[in-house]
């Protein structure tokens, strides 16, 4: 039966686990003809979206190089939560067509525009006014940048969720005027030939376009229709300004007017003023392309409601691990549903920020630990400490050509680039390093540290990259995920004596540095990443007095924790609580039952009356009536299968009757009732610890008891048991007779008043039957009584007083065992002369017999004894051949259980 | 003759004196499988110990493998209190798990087998007594091995690559007095995640007679859960697997410590360890014993 419910559960679950799951959402794709161009889109529309029921709507933006598909995951995310999601490639990417200008107001984000206008005549779409759709905006990276301008071009957009994207693609390209060779050609090369640019693109982060870096392959990421063998071999689908900009700001390594303003362009630092959308900033820490400070900028450029938050991906990081990935969903979804949709509360104004703090056991991953302040405290923290350096100025050498260089950052590699993770290879002589003494304390560093450094150059310039490493006791030393600060300089002396200090503002990080770690502040002439000058030279420079860490005070993010704690520890109260209950409550209802006496019987050692066992249909013992009283032997006979071992068990204690009582000196019997302890037992064969020898067993058995050692009497069991020195081995050495005798013995440790033995012969040689019998006779004296069961009836006769007959669970006899046997002995004698004997022996009064064959005579003599008849016989002249006694029991048992074992044998 | 006691016992017999914890204890202590048992646990320290000789011959050879776990691999060598936690890793998934299967399986199923059950219920010992006391001595015998284990790692590990602060390989490194501390309570999280291993021994050893199979079906049990474990297809249905938690010790390693898994860990175990205890003491009081 419990087999056949668990097979029904396990079948239940399988078929639940098999079942295709329902999606929630339906999809739409069209070509829309917008702006001039054609634009591939991909439109989620959830279910429950109907004209009644009208939902909100998400513009979904990708990252350069991807397509409609690159965000699909997070849009079939975003859909099941009730919007109706836009997706579409931007033109010049995937199928759309058009070429790539690179966010400009009058191409990509008129395209948006357009795509808005769409929005609105959609039935199932919320709108606020005739063609106001609710809406807000996601993406990105290039989608970010999107978001972030469509607002500031378009007052329709109700919230925004700009992600991992940049302020000025002039200072982000130009870092500190040096030109970020690595990702801008990365980057440019992602629109020439299709391959996509690594790193998080939505929610979900599917890696934009095809898989990370690398400029395009053949065929990569769809470059429209057959468009392949057309495509300006240096442009691709990049709109020709763009382009030739590129080219030439890439071969001069220089930002000049017309690029700053082209670029300017197409960044939102010109229209953040105009954003009047609540803005949820979401920036990556491992982002080498578009730091944490473009985020800044952009934070303080928008006077509508803004939050900031920081998790450990980036360009360089991807996703990050999954606590982050949460992290940033929920306040994604937070943020929509009060801007958006319009349900929840309005989120709160603090700042969250995450630090990769260990393993995470149930990822296997790296985990991040999230934190939060009450504000965007900027980058410059709440606190500031000054760590200070030591050193003197130091001659690095730039390599002609920049090569070879140093690598701190692979730029696309995605979140391949963590396990590198601030490995950073230094190259010597290019290099120059100033170390401060060690931290006192754990410095909880968020933002942007700054140091004061001095260069001379024989040229008047220098290209320099400065870096701040943390120096553990060991000498290992760690680059924050590898970002570094580059700065050009101009008007510099030949001499460092006469260098005047110039701050360094350095990448923005989030880092704990432990006490006992050091700082390193390193200045190198050249990086594989940046584009530097081409002549070898050598400078000198200089970190000096100190750097300066910004500080948090550090706070973890409240998670459920308290939920679960309370839980646990209500669980501990209950249990502990059940189970001081279970204890009381039996205690209290042991001792009520044990103190209940029945006083007729109180001194009774056994009375049994009704008992019945039954096993489900099968009756082991259907209805049994005996009493023992104080110095009988009673022996129980029956065959096999007559429930005397039921009822032996029952004696004892081990099985339940299901009707019936049992007194045991007045006390009801019950499982563990204390009046046990007056029985001593052996019930179907010994029970020992093989390991240990026959006297330690007797010895633990009696520690178990818990009674004083003196009741035990110990070397009156030990005799009885007669094993001499075999008591000190194993019991796993011992012969089956040794067992038994040994069983016996311990039976009648304490002498307890009432022994219980079933078959104690069994296993026993003659003499040792013998003796069994004499000590069980002795035992009985003094008070005691006896209960034997067996089916040896020449040993019952002779050992015991009682005798209990039992066949098929019914006591068939029972009664003082010459009852049972009959008065008379009855004597077999072989004659001779059968007649002859025959009329000898009528003469007799009271002397009855029967001819048992041809030469056998059975007997009852009555008064008469036995020798006198033999005497009578033989005088008559009657040959005598034998003269025996008849087993009377034998005849006795016969007659009441019947020869017959067909049936009522062993069951 | 001797009775004058109310409820009817033998002079000199209390159900409370019955079968006490000291007497069990020794009768499991004579037991040649448990002095094996705790001798292995000294000796497994010895054997990676040496083993670690044997590995800085060679190069270190990638960690690889098991991805960032390799980490606590690396720095197993670096102080006592690394080899110690290396230790209790190395034996968290499986040593444990049968150390504690063997110590509770074994409780009633090898009376049962040796036929001294009876004798000990006619004694009269109370069943729940009986359970309890060969629970709570069981329980005992399991806390002892993880704490020679750890114990004698410690030392070890101590006295051949010193006292220093506790590595991580990943976080912070934490100074040895606080380092002391997480350890025990690496050891304590885990013992509480093994007592689902403990109430299904113990569950299985009231129902069967033969010790083995009440030892190795916990096993068994334990394994198959570790393998639906790893199924993400299964989602939320893995928050409600026994070993889903097992390894949220090494949420205590990070700084700042994680108690998320730990919590939940610990209500798991507790409840699972709970629910199959209760079942083994219902069953046990009804049942006829027939063994």
């Amino acid at each position: 039966m419990a087999i056949a419910a668990v097979l029904v559960v396990v079948a239940g679950v399988i078929t639940w686990a098999v079942l295709p799951a329902d999606p929630g959402y339906s999809t739409r794709d069209a070509r829309l003809p917008i702006n001039g161009v054609t634009l591939d889109t991909r439109f989620y529309v959830p279910e429950g979206a109907s004209e009644s029921g009208k939902v909100p709507a998400l513009l979904l933006g990708h990252g350069f190089g991807g397509t409609k598909e690159s965000v699909s995951e997070d849009a079939k995310e975003l859909a099941g939560q009730g919007y109706a999601v836009l997706t579409w490639s931007a033109r010049g990417h995937g199928t759309s067509t058009g070429e790539i200008h690179l966010n400009a107001p009058d191409y990509e984000v008129k395209d948006a525009q357009g795509l808005l206008d769409w929005l609105a005549t959609q039935p199932f779409v919320r709108t606020d006014a005739a063609g106001d759709p609710r809406v807000g905006v996601v993406g990105g990276s290039y989608g970010g940048a999107l978001a972030l301008l469509l607002a500031g071009q378009d007052t329709r957009v109700d919230a925004i969720v700009p992600m991992i994207t940049w302020n000025d693609l002039g200072n982000s390209l130009f870092a500190g005027g040096v030109f970020k060779k690595a990702w801008a050609g990365i980057f440019f090369s992602g629109g020439v030939g299709g391959g996509g640019i690594g790193g998080a693109a939505g929610l979900n982060g599917t890696d934009g376009g095809n898989g990370t870096g690398g400029p395009g392959g053949p065929g990569g990421g769809g470059l429209g229709r057959g468009a392949a063998a057309q495509l300006n071999p240096q442009c691709g689908r990049w709109a020709r300004d763009v382009c030739e900009t590129y080219l030439r700001v890439a071969a001069t390594g220089k930002l000049d007017d017309e690029a700053k303003r082209l670029l300017g362009a197409r960044s939102p630092a010109a229209t953040l003023g105009r954003i009047k959308a609540p803005a949820l900033l979401i920036q990556g820490e491992a982002d080498s392309l578009f730091p944490l400070s473009e985020a800044d900028a952009n934070a303080r450029g928008i006077s509508a409601p803004v939050r900031v938050a920081w998790f450990t991906g980036g360009h360089d990081g991807g996703q990050g691990p999954t606590s982050d990935q949460n992290r940033v969903k929920f306040l994604t979804l937070q943020w929509l549903d009060h801007y958006v949709k319009g349900t929840g509360d309005k989120p709160g104004g603090s700042f969250t920020y995450s630090r990769m703090t260990g393993l995470d056991p149930l990822e296997q991953g790296r985990l991040a630990t999230g934190f939060q302040y009450e504000s965007y405290p900027g980058l410059s923290g709440s606190s500031t400490m000054d760590i200070a350096l030591q050193g003197r100025p130091q001659q690095i050498a730039n390599p002609p050509n920049g090569t070879p260089a140093a690598v701190s950052s692979l730029p696309g590699a995605g979140s391949l680039s963590s396990l590198i993770s601030g490995v950073s290879t230094e190259l010597p002589g290019q290099n120059g390093n100033w170390i401060s003494a060690p931290v006192e304390e754990n410095l909880n560093v968020v933002g942007t540290p700054t140091v004061r450094i001095r260069a001379a150059s024989p040229t008047g310039e220098a290209t320099l990259f400065v870096k701040l490493y943390d120096v553990d006791q060991n000498g290992q030393s760690n680059l924050s995920n590898g970002l570094m600060a580059p700065i050009r300089l101009t008007g510099l002396p030949a001499d460092i004596a006469q260098a005047q200090p110039a701050t360094v503002t350095l990448p923005a990080i989030v880092r704990n540095i432990e006490q006992g770690h050091r700082l390193r502040v390193t200045i190198a002439s050249a990086d594989q990443s940046y584009l530097g000058p081409a002549e070898p030279m050598v400078y000198t420079v200089l970190a000096e007095g100190a750097v300066t860490l910004p500080l948090l005070p550090v706070t973890p993010v409240a998670t459920a924790d308290a939920f679960w704690l309370y839980l646990l520890i209500g669980l501990v109260v209950l249990l502990a609580l059940g189970v001081i209950t279970f204890i009381m409550v039996g205690r209290m209802r042991h001792r009520r039952l044990d103190r209940a006496i029945i006083a007729e019987h109180a001194d009774t050692p056994l009375f049994v009356r009704g008992l019945r066992k039954e096993y489900g249909k099968f009756v082991a013992v259907e209805r049994i009536d005996f009493t023992v009283e104080r110095g009988q032997v009673v022996g129980m006979l029956g065959p096999n299968g007559a429930g005397k071992t039921t009822s032996l068990r029952v004696l004892m204690g081990l099985i339940q009757a299901t009707a019936g009582d049992v007194l045991i000196f007045g006390h009801r019997l019950a499982p563990g009732a204390p009046v046990l302890s007056r029985i001593g037992a052996l019930v179907e064969g010994p029970g020992f610890l093989p390991h240990l020898t026959g006297e330690d067993n007797l010895r633990a058995y009696w520690r178990a008891t818990g009674r004083p050692w003196e009741d035990s009497r110990f070397e009156e069991a030990l005799q009885i048991a007669g094993l001499g020195d075999a008591i000190g081995r194993r019991v796993k050495e011992y012969s089956h007779g040794m067992k038994q005798r040994l069983a016996v013995a311990q039976s009648m440790l304490g002498l307890p008043e009432l022994l219980v033995l079933d078959e104690p012969t069994d296993g026993l040689d003659p003499p040792q039957i013998a003796e069994m019998r004499r000590v069980l006779q002795r035992y009985a004296t003094g008070g005691r009584a006896v209960l034997v069961s067996s089916h040896l009836l020449a040993e019952v006769e002779q050992t015991c007083t009682h005798v209990v007959v039992m066949h098929k669970g019914v006591v068939v006899a029972s009664g003082p065992v010459q009852e049972i046997v009959g008065d008379t002995p009855t004597t077999v004698i072989e004659v001779s002369d059968v007649d002859l004997a025959s009329k000898v022996l009528d003469r007799f009064d009271g002397v009855s017999y029967a001819p048992d064959g041809d030469r056998t005579l059975v007997v009852e003599l009555g008064e008469m004894s036995r020798s006198a008849a033999i005497a009578a016989l033989v005088q008559a002249g009657v040959g005598i051949d034998r003269v025996a006694p008849r087993r009377r029991l034998e005849d006795a048992f016969l007659a009441l259980v019947g020869t017959s074992t067909v049936g009522g044998g062993d069951r | 003759m001797t009775t004058v006691v109310a409820n009817g016992a033998a002079v000199g017999y209390s159900p409370t004196r019955t079968h006490t914890f000291a007497s069990e204890f020794v009768r499991q202590w004579k037991r040649r499988r448990t002095q094996l048992a705790l001798g292995f646990m000294v000796l497994l320290p010895l054997i990676l110990l040496v083993a670690f000789e044997f590995g800085d011959d060679d190069d270190g050879g990638g960690g690889g493998g098991r991805g960032q776990f390799s980490a606590l691999v690396d720095v197993a060598v670096a102080g006592g209190l690394n080899f110690a936690l290396f230790t209790v890793f190395v034996s968290s998934s499986f040593l444990l798990v049968v150390i504690f299967a063997l110590f509770h399986g074994d409780t009633i199923a090898s009376e049962a087998s040796w036929g001294s059950l009876r004798y000990l219920l006619a004694i009269p010992v109370p069943r729940a007594r009986l359970l309890g006391i060969k629970l709570s001595v069981a329980l005992t015998y399991s806390l002892l091995s993880v704490a020679l284990l750890i114990g004698t790692a410690l030392a070890l590990g101590t006295l051949r690559y010193g006292w220093h602060p506790l590595q991580s390989g990943v976080s912070a490194d934490v100074p040895t007095g606080e380092g002391v501390l997480r350890l025990l309570g690496v050891a304590g999280y885990m013992s509480v995640t093994l007592l689902v291993v403990a109430g299904i021994a113990f569950l299985l050893s009231v129902m069967t007679d033969a010790p083995l199979g009440a030892v190795g079906g916990a096993v068994l049990l334990f394994i198959v859960s570790s393998i639906l474990d790893q199924i993400t297809a299964l989602g939320e249905l893995r928050n409600f697997l026994p070993t889903h938690f097992v390894r949220s010790y090494l949420g205590l390693l990070t700084t700042p410590m994680q108690f998320d898994g730990i919590v939940k860990g610990t209500i798991l175990a507790l409840a699972y360890a709970a629910l199959f205890w209760g079942i083994a003491f219902w069953r046990f009081i009804r049942k006829d014993v027939t063994s």
